[in-house]
């Protein structure tokens, strides 16, 4: 049919959009880096779910299987979990070095603190 | 969903990455259930695990709490709204869900599906096709997770030491 | 934790079962799901598991960090050798091909040591990428304000 067939991809869009809120919506580095890690992972099901023929059946080779679903979503998948995985890590730490060196990950208190050092910058010069 | 929406809206960080460790399990089910073996444990394994595990360690780190936000807020929440109705509408002419006459699955893959075991004697199709027909981009992979613990090694080795602009010194 | 007799007792236990459970399906990757990808973050699961009940220092005993780098190097530099290898054999980069005799045999010994170097190098980061983490905490000299974990 053609609207209720497409209802894998409206689930992605909607959990695409629910991280895409959280990454420009919150203010709080690790959060962000949450909705990050939220937005991928639905690119993730998108692929798998266009992957799959229904019917078929994981893609190892065995006697009584006939039809196998698609694997080449699959090692696109497998890449792109490990890459998402480094690239937390490296946020992550990003995030830890910001906090050690302005005492705070939220966004607002951030600002305010660049604005105090230029002023005071200013008041110097 | 629900997951989804209670991860971004929970202030308690701490409950916030045990919600996303539940949604990285939820979405490992779903993987096995659309015939994804090797993705479903490895996102079981990485989501659940190693995402949670670094999340907690910058928790101990910072602060738990997350700032109170003010209501929704509402120019993220439109530009969300527009993008998602753009998708919704550009999704409209994917092809259908499961039907095996789709185009991703007519060029490529009947030739992987019917010579992976005939040209690499590997019954895993995933992984003759991850290590054999396509391993330079593993190479590229495995060179990019390296980056990234040199990446995380430079940010972290040296010990924290002083704050070096403390705009608390002067208070 | 080391006080903690069930969490010592269930850790004794599964520790072993995680890594072996990780060999199995490094080496098991042709057959079934698996592959060096999972096995690398599984063997370094069991790790982090072992280090949260008997301690950083206990950990970095069993895994020295030292160790850590060079084994993690190690594991690009054979997925590149292996490469070189064959195109030191006569054909391309990457080709498994000239490596054997048999076809079949070639591919597969190909397949398994790479997957090998992989499943080394992403065990290793992870692992350093956590003791990384995890060292920063007791590290942490300067202002610690008493109202920071409310």
């Amino acid at each position: 049919m053609g609207l209720l067939g497409h209802y894998n991809y409206w689930i992605v869009v909607v959990l695409m959009m629910i991280g895409f809120y959280a990454v420009i919506a919150r203010g709080n580095m690790v959060k962000k880096i949450l909705g990050l890690n939220l937005f991928q992972t639905s690119v993730f099901i998108l692929f798998i779910s266009a992957g799959k023929i229904i019917g078929g059946s994981t893609p190892i080779l065995r006697d009584d299987v006939e039809v196998y679903s698609n694997p080449l979503p699959h090692v696109l998948i497998l890449t792109a979990i490990v890459v998402g995985v480094a690239t937390t890590a490296v946020g992550l730490a990003l995030a830890v070095r910001i906090r050690e060196a302005y005492g705070s990950i939220e966004d607002d208190l951030l600002i305010e603190k660049r604005d105090d050092v230029e002023e005071r910058r200013e008041s110097i010069q | 969903m629900v997951v989804a929406v209670a991860v971004v809206t929970v202030r308690d960080l701490f409950s916030a990455a045990m919600l996303f460790a539940i949604y990285s399990l939820l979405s490992a089910a779903l993987f096995a259930v659309l015939d994804a073996g090797d993705v479903a444990l490895t996102e079981a394994a990485v989501g659940a695990g190693i995402s949670t595990i670094l999340v907690l360690a910058v928790l101990t780190l910072a602060r738990r709490y997350e700032h109170p936000v003010k209501a929704l807020h509402w120019p993220a929440l439109s530009v969300v709204t527009v993008t998602g109705i753009c998708l919704l509408w550009a999704v409209s002419d994917l092809p259908e869900f499961g039907a095996a006459t789709n185009p991703v699955h007519q060029h490529v893959a009947p030739y992987y599906i019917e010579q992976a075991y005939a040209d690499m004697g590997v019954p895993n199709m995933v992984a003759a096709v991850l290590a054999g027909y396509r391993s330079i981009d593993t190479f590229g992979e495995v060179v990019v997770i390296f980056a990234a613990g040199l990446a995380v090694f430079s940010l972290l080795s040296a010990g924290p030491g002083r704050q070096a602009s403390s705009p608390e010194e002067d208070e | 934790m080391r006080d903690n007799g069930i969490l010592r007792i269930i850790a004794r236990f599964l520790i072993p079962l995680i890594m072996l459970f990780a060999l199995y399906i490094q080496f098991h990757g042709d057959y079934s799901p698996g592959g060096g990808f999972q096995a690398g973050v599984m063997f370094a699961a069991g790790w982090i598991l072992f280090v949260l009940v008997y301690g950083m220092p206990a950990g970095l005993s069993v895994i020295p960090e030292r160790a850590m780098f060079v084994l993690s190097a190690c594991g690009v530099l054979l997925y590149a050798l292996i490469g070189l290898l064959g195109v030191a054999l006569g054909g391309n980069f990457l080709d498994y091909a000239p490596l054997l005799d048999d076809p079949h045999a070639a591919q597969q010994a190909g397949i398994i040591l790479v997957e090998f170097g992989v499943g080394v190098t992403v065990a290793c980061v992870v692992m350093l990428i956590f003791t990384m983490f995890a060292r920063r905490r007791s590290q942490f000299v300067g202002e610690w304000k008493p109202g920071d974990h409310d």
